[in-house]
């Protein structure tokens, strides 16, 4: 990570041939900026096929992905995780919303227009098995890249190819066999050289080790991480495992039914999740520890399955799944806000934080069904931490206050929503 | 037949010599083979284990490790499918409460299967007819063996879909499988393999396809039920933490045999096999602070026609040098005791895996 970019240059000698378009983004400079990204997939029906509604996979979601760094994106199937890694890289055309790429608004360019840009934005499957042609050799699948794009690398494609064989643990004398001769971890290696043959600057990886056997799914992610750190790659990393995307990335987004329902640093993520869902989805996570096999407590059982993101629900999409839901979750989408640095939040009553919404207390009959499937110790604890948090940053304003009148302005919201909160904590609790 | 019954014997360990089981279920050197054009394909190779009524056995693996085809012989589904024209070989035993399954009439086993043996599989919408409703195929699971009207018998399909939480059960019960979620499947195939009460439940990765959300759902759907009815349960996946949750005991397949086994507290925190080393090692975890790195086990799994001789674990095991005479590469393991009814089969001396697990291992995970 901490490489510099043009020390990577020299390793990679493709990228001497290939001018690049842009210069190159220093780490932590915004790489990929999504804003209000939409997809929305028409739905037709009869003879005249017209529209007839729309499955909502991505409703507008921002998000900035820096240099150098990992993004990871979790949520179940269905969430729009998958769609959200083909927008960024443009494999859809976006319903509406805007994409930039280094600073260039690439949300409606052209076959023609983005063929530059493929080199700087590769993909890895999920599939080993179906996204390498069966029918053509390894040499010429790591190959491909470069006679698209009328790159010559030095040496040779033959040599070069070789080297990125061997980049990524294979070995390099297996130029001329096919993939039907290599496992699943080899597949999933020579993916990852197509991907890094031109050397991208950001990689989008959905589910790149799902489909792998344990042992080998973290081969798969070491050899990622090495090659971020020799390489200086960004990467979004998309999964469903949330323990692999811990271990991968430095900030995670986490979707639910097209939108980000928090994008957060990873230690502040798993050690205090603010949004119910994200606290929910934590939880389910099995614990590979046969001690805490009774401590089922611990989890929060969600009520059914995702809702059908044809209609999403109204104003919070998990209101109807989510143990604390009031009036105003039904008819106010919740804003996605930073309420702590560095851990963005789209909720009304979020956990382990102060209450947003402190003058609705009264909960939905739903959030009463959901809240018997959650343990009154998790309810209880969620009670505390969250007037503890409320205590400690009315504290902290009024100490600011106290010292520095100048910044009351920002404080005055934060001030007025301390007693309630605790209250509306404790009647949730009830 | 293996050497494996020599060292056991003292210690309860299956044997062949006394065909007496006390255990509700008890299999003996199960071997199932599959001939091919390739070669002969050794799936499972001579695996043994026990296991009583009202406790849940979990057997990890990696794909090919055999661990299916187990299920499968259990079941006496392993000639169905693509390889009912070349017959799979199958030996040792298996008894099922007093009946030994491998030498049992075909019609005796049918009885058997389904009403006293039951299967959840992996994958519910393959597993489930597409043209008929689920009402309908409850009903048949149920009135095979029970002769009642069909009245009755979907009476109690919609009581079983209603315990297994699905919503109006009395509507659902007539959608087809395509109108259910993949949870809701799930759930409905729980109610099926469960309608006769089965005393031994197989659920052979029951929530890989599924959601943690919705896993959490089944997986704690499965316990209940387990308490409810009583069942002995063999739980196969290759998710540790679904074991962890489940599991009293613990087997470990590699290659096609059992290279570790033991209760589930044992098989976690004194693991004596440099495989289950490897698994806990590759698995990044939710309970730990980060780690820096994974530490994965080198190479991959073997082909189970061409199973390297000696030990099978061999050729990626870190410690394969270790036993002098290079008796890794050249004699099997057998499965030997290293605590009470906690079995490895590894060459090297336990203090040497005490040594290894205490000092390089365990810091790590």
């Amino acid at each position: 990570m901490s490489e510099n970019p043009k020390d990577t240059a020299v390793t990679l000698p493709a990228q001497s041939d290939g001018a690049t378009l842009t210069k190159d983004a220093a780490p932590g400079e915004t790489l990929l900026k999504v804003t209000g990204l939409q997809k929305h997939f028409p739905i037709k029906k009869g003879l005249l096929q017209r529209q007839v509604g729309a499955v909502h996979a991505v409703d507008g979601i921002d998000f900035e992905v820096r240099a150098g760094e990992t993004l990871g994106v979790v949520g179940e199937s269905g969430c729009g995780k998958s769609t959200m890694g083909r927008l960024i890289t443009r494999l859809l055309e976006p319903t509406g919303g805007k994409v930039e790429f280094e600073g260039k608004d690439i949300t409606h360019l052209g076959v023609s227009g983005m063929r530059p840009l493929r080199r700087d934005v590769q993909m890895i499957f999920q599939d080993p098995y179906s996204s390498l042609n069966p029918r053509h050799t390894i040499g010429t699948i790591v190959g491909a890249p470069f006679k698209l794009q009328g790159v010559e690398p030095e040496g040779g494609i033959k040599k070069e190819v070789q080297r990125l064989l061997s980049v990524v643990g294979l070995n390099p004398e297996h130029y001329n066999r096919y993939p039907h001769e290599f496992s699943g971890g080899q597949r999933q290696r020579i993916g990852i050289a197509r991907a890094l043959a031109l050397n991208p600057k950001l990689v989008v990886a959905d589910e790149p080790v799902s489909a792998l056997d344990v042992s080998i799914q973290a081969q798969v992610v070491n050899l990622l991480d090495d090659l971020q750190q020799e390489l200086g790659l960004t990467y979004v990393i998309i999964a469903h495992d949330l323990s692999v995307v811990r271990h991968v990335s430095d900030r995670i987004a986490v979707m639910y039914l097209g939108k980000i329902v928090e994008l957060a640093d990873r230690e502040s993520l798993y050690r205090a999740p603010m949004h119910p869902y994200t606290k929910a989805l934590m939880s389910a996570v099995p614990i590979p520890d046969p001690r805490r096999k009774n401590a089922k407590s611990e989890r929060i059982l969600l009520k059914g399955d995702v809702p059908s993101p044809i209609s999403p629900p109204s104003g919070c999409r998990f209101h109807t799944r989510c143990w604390k839901a009031t009036q105003i979750c039904t008819t106010t989408e919740p804003k996605l806000v930073a309420l702590k640095p560095g851990q963005q939040v789209a909720c009304h009553h979020p956990e382990n934080f102060e209450d947003q919404a402190p003058q609705d207390t009264v909960l939905l009959t739903m959030a009463k069904e959901a809240a018997e499937l959650v343990a009154d110790e998790v309810l209880a604890e969620s009670a505390e931490t969250s007037a503890a948090v409320a205590a400690e940053v009315a504290e902290t304003t009024e100490a600011a206050e106290a010292t520095e009148t100048a910044g009351a302005e920002a404080t005055e919201t934060a001030e007025a929503d301390v007693t309630p909160a605790a209250e509306s904590q404790e009647s949730t609790d009830k | 037949m293996t050497e494996l019954s020599k060292t056991g014997a003292a210690v309860g360990e299956p044997t062949s010599a006394s065909p007496a089981p006390n255990s509700f279920l008890e299999v003996r050197d199960l071997k199932v083979h599959f001939p091919t054009d390739d070669g002969l394909v050794k799936s499972v190779d001579g695996l043994s284990f026990k296991l009583e009524k009202g406790k849940t056995l979990g057997i990890v693996g990696e794909s090919g490790s055999g661990k299916s085809v187990t299920s499968l012989g259990i079941m006496g589904l392993h000639t169905a499918g693509q390889y009912g024209k070349r017959k799979a070989r199958i030996s040792g035993e298996i008894w099922l409460d007093g009946t030994e399954l491998l030498t049992a009439d075909p019609d005796e086993v049918r009885k058997l299967r389904g009403r006293q043996m039951a299967m959840i599989f992996q994958d519910p919408l393959s597993a489930l007819h597409p043209y008929y409703t689920i009402g309908q195929q409850i009903v048949e699971a149920y009135r095979i063996h029970h002769d009642v009207d069909k009245k009755t018998a979907k009476r109690r399909a919609v009581e079983m879909l209603d315990r297994v939480g699905i919503p109006q059960p009395d509507k659902r019960v007539d959608s087809y499988p395509h109108e259910f979620s993949g949870g809701m499947r799930q759930r409905a195939m729980i109610a099926m393999s469960l309608v006769n009460n089965p005393e031994l439940l197989i659920a052979d990765e029951p929530t890989t396809a599924l959601d943690v959300t919705v896993q959490a759902q089944i997986l704690d759907l499965i316990r209940d039920l387990q308490k409810e009815f009583g069942s002995a349960v063999i739980i196969i996946t290759h998710d540790l933490g679904v074991v962890a949750e489940l599991a009293d005991d613990i087997l470990v397949m590699y290659g096609g045999r059992c290279v570790e086994r033991g209760p589930a507290e044992k098989v976690f925190y004194e693991p004596r096999h440099p495989y289950t080393w490897g698994l806990l090692g590759s698995m990044p975890r939710l309970d730990r602070e980060q780690q820096e790195r994974l530490i994965p086990v080198k190479g991959s799994p073997p082909s189970l026609i061409n199973i390297p001789s000696g030990c099978a674990f061999n050729p990626r095991c870190p410690y394969a040098d270790i036993p002098k005479d290079d008796v890794t590469r050249t004699v099997r393991p057998e499965l030997t005791e290293v605590g009470g009814r906690h079995w490895a089969a590894c060459h090297m001396t336990q203090e040497q895996r005490e040594r290894i697990w205490t000092e390089e291992i365990a810091p790590k995970l």
